[in-house]
């Protein structure tokens, strides 16, 4: 059962290259975007925290900073 | 309506999907793999070889579907000024690109058992190609350019002439003598796919467009916090 799934009567090696070919292809774009991602929000992190208080007052009026700061865990 | 499209209206939602989106997608996905490589039939005619399409088609699909949403929104966007739709496109372009990498790769394996030769410059291929050199030059330019209206220009172009190229795409088949087999499947007239072909197809299909919803949603998140970076240094 095994050998036939692997094997597909010599087009497995055509198969499977195709389909690892294009999981790979998810997977690297996956993560270069994540890593894109979590960049992006520590840059942004680290900039919050030197603001002083009247700024970050003043930034914390805008929802969507509020957002980024409370939507830390990663995706 | 367009003013529901503004980022920080919508980041509360984009910022919380892309978690519920890659659960949907490995599921859905996990369902398609074990269609595609185990229950599906094989072909009377290519035999197993005929799984590379599950693979193929639907990168296909989802690289000119992309491609033309994208010429959509920035034809769109340069109209009505909508600058968040040049993002939106933006965003997008990744997974297009990817999905047409993938397009040419597996067709390109596909072809050495079924035709013989692992290329051919066949209409329908060297269009493909010629797409994928589109979608280099749209996320080229986003590099290439630092001014605004200069990169709206640029994108919008570049979408405009590479939307030419979709048709050619899609009707090459018709058109001229291809290495590539008509249509199977029309929306408007019967399939000539067998539904446990068909099934597995769809099945991949939709996992693959969670998959592009999923890297543009990251992307858009990206995105906007890299704006939002620049509003922090102007307080």
């Amino acid at each position: 059962m095994i050998n036939e799934i692997l094997i597909m009567n010599g087009y497995g090696l055509y198969v499977w290259s195709a389909f690892i070919f294009t999981l790979v292809s998810f997977a690297t774009l996956y993560f270069v975007i994540k890593n894109q991602y979590v960049k992006e929000r520590n840059k942004f992190i680290v900039k919050f925290g030197t603001l002083n208080s009247e700024r970050v007052s003043l930034a914390k009026s805008q929802g969507m900073n509020k957002e980024i700061l409370s939507n830390t865990s990663s995706i | 309506m367009f003013k529901y499209f503004e980022p920080n209206k919508i980041f509360s939602i984009t910022s919380k999907a892309p978690k519920y989106v890659l659960f949907l997608f490995i599921i859905v996905l996990s369902i398609g793999l074990l269609e595609a490589l185990i229950f599906s039939p094989e072909d009377y005619k290519q035999g197993d070889a005929v799984r590379i399409m599950y693979v193929h088609v639907p990168s296909a699909w989802i690289s000119l579907g992309i491609f033309s949403l994208i010429t959509l929104l920035s034809i769109i966007g340069y109209i009505f000024k909508i600058k968040n739709f040049f993002l939106i496109s933006k965003s997008l372009a990744p997974s297009g690109f990817i999905f047409n990498i993938i397009a040419l790769v597996t067709g390109s394996i596909w072809g050495r058992p079924t035709w013989g030769t692992w290329w051919a410059w066949d209409a329908r291929i060297t269009a493909m190609l010629i797409l994928a050199l589109f979608y280099l030059l749209y996320l080229f330019a986003w590099r290439v350019f630092e001014d605004k209206d200069s990169v709206f220009k640029a994108t919008l172009i570049i979408t405009i002439l590479g939307i030419i190229n979709v048709p050619i795409i899609k009707y090459s088949v018709d058109w001229w003598n291809t290495l590539h087999q008509p249509a199977s499947i029309n929306i408007f007239t019967k399939s000539s796919i067998d539904i446990s072909m068909l099934f597995p197809l769809m099945i991949m299909t939709a996992a693959f467009a969670l998959f592009s919803l999923l890297i543009f949603l990251m992307k858009y998140n990206t995105e906007l916090i890299k704006i939002k970076n620049k509003g922090l240094d102007r307080l």
